[in-house]
């Protein structure tokens, strides 16, 4: 398998819920709308939906409740069967696995964290990290040596004999998490795992998750319905409404460039400044380097407020962290970014 | 109240636009009626008459007699049987030392005390460990040793069965669709099935004695231990059930790792209900000859032993309630974590305490003897004085002329006119009026319901009888309910109060049905007043418990907006309050009527002429036939309420968006 065969890989994916969804969807005209199907008695989960996940990025699912996101992260693990279309992970078709198939894939490929956590709460810390390896039939001296391994990687050190309703909300996510890397998964599915958390408790968990990433490096699908913390986390984000992809881009692009107006209104109230990168501004150089010291790729418009308003040149040189010289920057444009281009 | 007036009438306006079929039932219903006073009806039409009654209990038994010998079902059950009584009599053995393999038992009284009271204080610290302990010192005090452990020999192989037939059945109904809905209709009707309708069959099938008490006692408490498996199992968080799938269960560990420790809260509870329906049951099987607590107290009520009654009394309350009190804090019970490195003693040190307190009165009992026995002698009840003192009370001038005169005014000027009006209604009328309530309460299902419930009754051949089992049950919930209504809506008025009487309504519901035969006895003597008596305060308990609850669970913002409104305490109840807790009501009154049904079947004892009488007659003999019969007119007959009644509680709440 090549480093560019997508891990994940979705075509054409339905998932409606009635009762002949099958059936409907066999029958179905095309370009039937959310309300149509709505109207004739079914639910439109995820509505013809494609998108592929590539090997290490963090896609980002982001929408309202209700808009199909949890629904389509549940296929993807094929926690439920969809009515129509292809999901390939690692170029296997997972509707045709067998529940042994599945099953195997699971103990060994994917992990998942819950919004609400869903620990055994019959189980200690300990129990629930090890559940998984326990399942795959592991032995106890070697499951016990590994789920202390990921308790302390979540730092959950000397909480392992606790019961989940022992600890606060942020621990058990971290309970949640630490189960869902024990088996050392390639493919991590997190659905909404910081929404159930506190403002403060949220942003300390987004800092552990991000230092996790960092080290592990896994392919990861993550929900929220929270935009700063898409922004935040995301390399792309795939926005969603009534079951559909509206648009999957960087959030850059997203920032700049919304393609519906339903993005357009999730983009409104953001500061792009702090989203949009020198990189992605960046013009093309025409033969000629604009004088003077460039600006890294890597910063934000926001980061680069002081010496875009000093700065009198006309457009600044754009280096990537080798020191190499990738564009221009208009000092114009990226001024109207930071001033808020609409206001 | 207006309130709830209004949008009662409108609601049923809305469902059957004129009313036109409830004008047309009650209509036809008053025709024959008074076609009956002005003597125009015919004979046929007053009751059914005999040629139209179908042989259904010579049906029955020629089909019983089918399956018991020709298809040869009393092998298997007897071949169960054999099993059953090996576990019985090990039970009986170690227990009361009956002559049965293993020959180790008795257990000196002292040593299952003393681990009875090490298992409270496991479960619920020093209240619990005093409870569970004084229990069976009181019990061995007072000289019940042996009656009480017979009972409880039956009780500790029943329950276990019974929570395991259940759990799977449960799980069955959980996991299958087609065999949850076949099994829900055979519940209903087990769950309201009279008492002798277990007991003639096992007897029949499991021949007489403990064994036939031990299966009428499992097949009795199954019902809500199949119902809180299935309960518990589809409660489960779908996170939870999702973070299974994800570990890569498989069925069986999705089961047994995820499901069932999930749910097991639930479980418990069904613990709780399987233990006290299986002490219910047991001590009623006294009915069948089977010794122990209720046998005793059976024959003491019979020879008006009051004193000794009242003992007996005590000792099964006291175990009720301790047996109740145990599982439910076994319920909540929740694993607390030891910290590392604790010593394999301490992390159970209450095993090693229960088993050193075994062995220690195990072993004190060998040398003093009355930690082994408490004798005739040295026992400490006082039956005779008891006795002598409730006697002399009762003899007081005034308590007399007050009993006496409850007794003429109930019986002269309510019951017996009641009554009487009662019969002398025709067949097809009170079918028709019974009909047309189901229809006003509970809507068209209910009402088809009713009547055809009430059709196979008077096809049933027992009508008068069944009539007066209905008019027993009617007059003690009307009574239940002016008693017990205003004090619940009083009770309900504080915090305080509230707990106290919930507290009491919880045990009083725990105490076995045979209990409320005492004060009914010892107050009114052996007649119609002291059955209804006995039933009004049976039912008086879950009428106040869901009052209370109902009353206590309207929401705070309600209460609060009415207050702002500067409604009166007496507007905020009559309007906000009371319209919004009767749907709980009603469930509660519901129950008080299934717990009627129930007790008017015990009060059989006290001698009355209902289908309870009758069915304590089948028990002498083998008329199995007619047991059944009898039985599913009761079973019936409380269905028909059971539904109409639900069916409105459940609408009433919908219409207030009470439910999810």
């Amino acid at each position: 398998m090549s480093e560019q065969t997508p891990v994940i890989s979705a075509r054409n994916v339905w998932k409606l819920f009635g009762a002949e969804p099958r059936k409907y969807l066999a029958a179905m005209p095309a370009g039937r709308s959310y309300d149509e199907i709505r109207a004739d008695g079914y639910i439109a989960g995820v509505k013809n939906v494609d998108i592929d996940v590539g090997r290490g990025e963090m896609l980002v699912i982001m929408g309202l409740s209700g808009s199909g996101k949890s629904t389509l992260v549940r296929c993807f693990s094929r926690l439920h069967d969809i009515t129509g279309g292809t999901i390939a992970v690692e170029g296997q078709d997972i509707m045709s696995l067998s529940e042994n198939e599945l099953i195997e894939l699971r103990r060994r490929k994917m992990g998942m964290v819950f919004q609400s956590f869903g620990l055994l709460p019959h189980r200690t810390v300990l129990e629930n990290v090890a559940f998984p390896l326990e399942m795959r039939g592991q032995d106890r001296h070697a499951r016990r040596e590994r789920a202390l391994e990921v308790i302390k990687l979540v730092g959950l050190e000397g909480r392992e004999d606790y019961f989940p309703r022992e600890l606060s909300g942020g621990q058990q996510q971290r309970v949640g998490i630490a189960r869902s890397l024990a088996i050392e998964p390639d493919i991590w599915f997190l659905d909404e795992p910081f929404s159930a958390l506190d403002p403060l408790i949220r942003r300390e968990m987004q800092d552990e998750f991000l230092r996790l990433q960092d080290m592990l490096g896994k392919t990861i699908v993550f929900i929220t319905h929270d935009f700063d913390e898409a922004l935040r986390l995301a390399d792309r984000i795939a926005i969603m409404k009534e079951g559909a992809i509206e648009q999957c881009d960087t959030p850059d692009r997203i920032v700049l460039d919304p393609q519906t107006d339903y993005v357009r209104k999730f983009t409104e109230d953001i500061d792009k400044a702090r989203v949009v990168h020198a990189a992605v501004l960046a013009r093309p150089l025409n033969g000629s380097v604009p004088d003077g010291e460039p600006v890294e790729a890597g910063a934000t418009v926001r980061d680069l407020a002081r010496q875009l308003v000093n700065d009198n040149r006309a457009s600044l040189p754009v280096a990537d962290k080798g020191g190499t010289v990738i564009g221009a920057l208009d000092r114009r444009e990226a001024l109207e970014i930071l001033l808020g281009a609409e206001a | 109240m207006t309130i709830a007036g209004a949008e009662v009438g409108s609601g049923k306006a809305a469902e059957a636009p004129p009313n036109r079929t409830l004008w047309i039932l009650l209509g036809i219903a008053v025709a024959l009626m008074l076609g009956r006073a002005l003597g125009l009806l015919p004979d046929w039409l007053i009751r059914l008459p005999d040629w139209m009654i179908p042989p259904t209990a010579e049906w029955l038994d020629a089909i019983f007699a089918f399956v018991q010998n020709d298809l040869g079902l009393l092998q298997v059950t007897r071949a169960i049987a054999g099993g059953l009584e090996y576990l019985l009599d090990a039970t009986a053995n170690l227990l009361y030392g009956k002559r049965r393999w293993p020959y180790l038992g008795p257990i000196p009284w002292s040593a299952i005390a003393a681990v009875a009271a090490v298992l409270g204080y496991f479960l619920g610290g020093w209240r619990m460990a005093a409870l569970a302990g004084g229990t069976f010192v009181w019990t061995a005090l007072i000289g019940q040793w042996e009656i009480a452990m017979q009972t409880m020999s039956v009780l500790v192989v029943a329950a276990p069965f019974a929570f395991l037939i259940g759990l799977l059945l449960g799980i069955a109904a959980w996991k299958y669709r087609a065999f949850d809905m076949a099994l829900r209709p055979i519940l209903s009707v087990l769950q309201t099935l009279p008492f002798f309708t277990y007991l003639l069959p096992a007897v029949i099938f499991f021949k007489v004695g403990p064994t036939a008490g031990a299966v009428a006692t499992i097949v009795y408490a199954l019902p809500p231990m199949i119902l809180m498996t299935t309960l518990g199992l589809k409660k489960v968080p779908p996170e939870v059930v999702e973070a299974g799938k994800m570990s890569g269960c498989t069925r069986w560990q999705m089961l047994t790792r995820v499901y069932l420790p999930a749910a097991r809260t639930e479980l418990l509870v069904g613990v709780n209900q399987v233990i006290m329906l299986c002490l219910a049951m047991v001590v009623l099987t006294a009915f069948i000859g089977m010794p122990g607590l209720g046998a005793k107290l059976l024959a003491m009520m019979g020879s008006f032993k009051l004193g000794r009654s009242f003992e007996i009394g005590v000792t099964i309350v006291l175990l009720a309630i301790t047996l109740d009190r145990l599982s439910k804090a076994w319920v909540v019970r929740q694993p607390v974590h030891f910290e590392r490195g604790t010593p394999w003693w301490q992390r159970h040190v209450f095993l090693l305490a229960g088993a050193g307190a075994f062995v220690l009165f195990y072993v004190l009992a060998q040398f003093v003897e009355i930690l082994n026995e408490v004798g005739i002698r040295q026992n400490l009840s006082q039956g005779r004085e008891i006795d002598a003192l409730i006697k002399s009370v009762l003899d007081i001038d005034a308590v007399q002329a007050v009993t006496q005169w409850l007794r003429w005014f109930l019986n002269v000027q309510i019951l017996i006119p009641f009554r009487n009006s009662l019969l002398w209604i025709p067949t097809p009328a009170f079918i028709l009026l019974v009909t047309a309530l189901s229809y006003w309460v509970g809507g068209r299902r209910p009402a088809i319901y009713a009547a055809v419930f009430f059709s196979i009754v008077a096809l049933s051949g027992w009508w008068d009888r069944s009539v007066i089992t209905l008019y027993t049950v009617i007059s003690a919930v009307i009574l239940a309910t002016l008693i017990g209504i205003p004090v619940a809506i009083a009770a309900a008025r504080t915090e305080k109060w509230s707990r106290r009487m919930l507290l009491v309504c919880d045990s009083a519901q725990t105490f076995p049905s045979f209990i409320y035969l005492i004060p009914a006895i010892m107050l009114f003597g052996v007649n119609d007043v002291a059955v209804i008596f006995s039933i009004l305060i049976f039912a008086m308990v879950p009428l106040m418990r869901y009052t209370i609850e109902g009353l206590r669970t309207v929401p705070p913002e309600m209460t609060e907006a009415a207050d702002m409104s500067g409604a009166t305490r007496r507007q905020k109840l009559m309007s906000v309050q009371i319209p919004l807790a009767l749907p709980t009501m009603a469930v509660g009154f519901n129950q008080a009527i299934m717990f009627a049904f129930f007790m008017v079947i015990v009060a059989a004892f006290i001698g009355t002429q209902d289908l309870g009488q009758e069915l304590q007659r089948t028990l002498a003999g083998s008329d199995i036939g007619k047991n059944i019969v009898l039985g599913m007119n009761v079973s019936l007959m409380a269905l028909t309420f059971d539904m109409a009644i639900l069916a409105w509680a459940n609408r009433r709440e919908r219409a207030l968006g009470l439910t999810k």
